[in-house]
């Protein structure tokens, strides 16, 4: 077990698996010759050549599209989106082609894609930059959607998610990359769809994922300094969706909070606490918060953009507030 | 072209014509739902494209797809219960008229999204190269299709990553009702090839031998020299661009022109002519056309409806 970087643990999931399977290849912007704008693919040109580190025009439609051939003919292809305010401009190919092709030609063919997406704000690159636009990608049956919050959960994802026979959207915070963790060595996997128990509690669930599970972190050791214990429930996927433990968790201390970065209405935090009330009405305690973006573009401005974002001090506050 | 070949394309292309026929009467009476485009005027453009290709070739068209299914290799009563959206059908009832695919017979689908699928058999023909085989992929789409991103990127990555595809337009003269000047910065559509660096040309669809030749030599030219090239086809529909046209963007008498330029009825003057095939011997095939059109309806009609299970199945493979 050694303690690495996000990153590092992406780019080990990523070598492994392109050692393993001579079908796995890569395509995107910058992977190639440049290692990746965010460095997840360096050195990786060098060791599995031009054939296998595919360098693309900066033409999302087409490295989508042309991944999703390639996928449905035999081959593992893993697109990168530089960022995934990107994936807007392949919209078509990521939410109404890859989980549509399948189903709609009565199963004829496996669709094995993955693709890697960089996600998230906070780092003053203005509106159109700077989306945690997950929850639109969830909404779509077909479509499996996934976000670590740890390096150990971002190398076994992965790994599941480049030996999966479905398209997969693998979505990497960008503020996370530095973030380090044990992870064990080689053969390592967490399934796709298992929402897990991050950090035990009897007093409140705080149900979160990705991003979200930094700031949560930090706030239950803040809370636990007042006795306050929280449950810390990180889904990992969003879609599909794996309740058990939020459910089990939110049977036990019968208030909830849910912590996303993306905005509030329509959000993660909605499915969850519709989700909640639906099937676990009896054991509310209190009503079931959200701590999210505030709805706006997300200005440049680093006083703007912070007050935008959800911060640890709305979670504690949250949490108090489903206390009363 | 031996007779056994080209009696095959007269049947292929007959077949064609009196399914979709069929089709629009079951239309008509409510039985076929959604959209439905027919590729009647058409039909020598995916006969004489898809007689050209190699078993291995993998075809892929936009949504006015029953002509290509049929020569593909798709049988008439699999296209019929498609479209009467029945479990025997090519998709399992899933798909309908716009989507029909048997990945067997290297149909990778009928695709509805204007020019959604040029990147994917951009990917199509990525998949092969990276294979190392020799497959060529036949991409169709219409000139409606050519003044979308979508082509745009298709090509330039293709010309770029040198991918084994021929671009085929199918240049019917109309996005839906939007003539080709009204819509498109050239007129001919294979001019847009040269923006690429990619090799280029335009050829009769009316005539389906022409289609066949230039097909063979392009498709072969895309194996061997390991590069795209774009064929142009100038065809024309007979019909509206699907079953709910009230096609106030043509005069009949223009229509009728081209009527009499009927690719069936020049192929069949033609086989006559050239003493292929005498006129008795081709009635025979219409006969055995007539009879596989009533015994796929008959197919289709007696074909069970998918079951509310189903709903559920094929969404994700695991």
């Amino acid at each position: 077990m050694a303690k690495i970087t996000m990153r590092e643990a992406i780019s080990q999931a990523l070598s492994e698996e392109m050692d393993r399977d001579p079908a796995v290849f890569i395509l995107g912007e910058e992977v190639g010759v440049w290692g990746g704008t965010y460095a997840v693919t360096k050195g990786f040109y060098d060791k599995y050549g031009a054939e296998r580190v595919k360098d693309t025009p900066i033409a999302e439609n087409a490295i989508i599209g042309a991944a999703i051939g390639a996928a449905m003919v035999g081959q593992r292809p893993i697109a990168e989106l530089m960022t995934i305010n990107f994936a807007f401009s392949a919209m078509d190919y990521i939410v109404n082609q890859a989980p549509k092709l399948r189903y709609m030609f009565g199963g004829q063919f496996k669709l094995p894609l993955v693709i890697r997406a960089v996600g998230g704000g906070g780092r003053q690159l203005g509106a159109t930059h700077s989306h945690t636009p997950d929850a639109i990608f969830a909404h779509f049956p077909g479509l499996k959607v996934v976000s670590p919050g740890t390096p150990a959960d971002a190398k076994g994802l992965l790994k599941s998610a480049i030996r999966s026979d479905d398209p997969i959207l693998f979505i990497e915070h960008a503020t996370m990359y530095q973030v380090r963790g044990e992870v064990p060595d080689g053969e390592y996997f967490i399934p796709i769809g298992q929402s897990i128990v991050q950090r035990e509690g009897k007093d409140v669930t705080v149900v979160t994922y990705s991003k979200g599970l930094e700031l949560t972190m930090k706030a239950a050791d803040e809370l636990a300094k007042e006795g306050i214990q929280i449950e810390v429930v990180d889904l990992r996927t969003l879609r599909p969706l794996d309740m058990g433990p939020v459910l089990e968790s939110f049977k036990k201390t019968n208030r909830a909070v849910v912590v996303e970065e993306g905005w509030k209405s329509y959000g993660v935090g909605s499915e969850i606490a519709a989700r909640l009330y639906e099937q676990a009405f009896d054991y509310a305690d209190a009503p079931i918060l959200r701590v999210a973006q505030k709805e706006v573009p997300l200005p440049y401005n680093r006083t703007l953009e912070q007050a935008a974002l959800p911060q640890v001090e709305d979670v504690i506050a949250a949490v108090k507030e489903v206390m009363k | 072209m031996d007779k056994d070949k080209q009696l095959q394309i007269y049947y292929e292309m007959v077949l064609i014509r009196r399914v979709e026929e069929r089709g629009a009467e079951l239309y008509q009476a409510g039985k076929i739902g959604g959209f439905m485009h027919l590729y009647i005027g058409q039909e020598a453009v995916s006969t004489g494209l898809i007689a050209a290709r190699k078993p291995q070739d993998r075809v892929i068209t936009a949504y006015r797809d029953h002509g290509v299914a049929l020569n593909c290799g798709i049988s008439a009563n699999e296209v019929m219960a498609e479209l009467l959206g029945k479990v025997t059908g090519t998709s399992k009832g899933k798909g309908g008229s716009m989507h029909m695919a048997d990945t067997t017979k290297n149909m990778w689908g009928g695709h509805a999204i204007v020019g959604g699928h040029l990147p994917i058999a951009a990917g199509f023909a990525l998949g092969d190269q990276y294979a190392g085989n020799d497959n060529v992929t036949i991409c169709m789409f219409g000139d409606g299709a050519t003044n979308i991103g979508y082509f745009h990127e298709a090509l330039n990555l293709s010309k770029v990553w040198n991918l084994p595809v021929l671009w085929v337009c199918e240049n019917n003269l109309y996005g839906m009702g939007t003539a080709v000047d009204r819509a498109s910065a050239v007129s001919e559509i294979r001019q847009k090839a040269e923006g690429y660096g990619m090799g280029n040309e335009r050829v009769d669809g009316m005539d389906v031998l022409k289609v066949f030749a230039a097909a063979h030599r392009t498709i072969e030219a895309v194996r061997s020299e390991k590069r795209p090239y774009l064929l142009e086809v100038v065809t024309y529909r007979y019909r509206g661009h699907s079953m709910g046209d009230p096609e106030r963007y043509r005069k009949p008498e223009e229509v009728h022109k081209y009527q009499e330029n009927d690719p069936i009825g020049i192929f069949r003057k033609a086989l006559i002519k050239k003493k292929v095939a005498a006129e008795a011997e081709l009635n025979t095939l219409d006969d055995k056309v007539d009879e596989d059109v009533k015994k796929a309806v008959e197919f289709a009609e007696a074909s069970p409806e998918p079951s509310l299970e189903d709903l559920y199945k094929d969404i994700y493979a695991e």
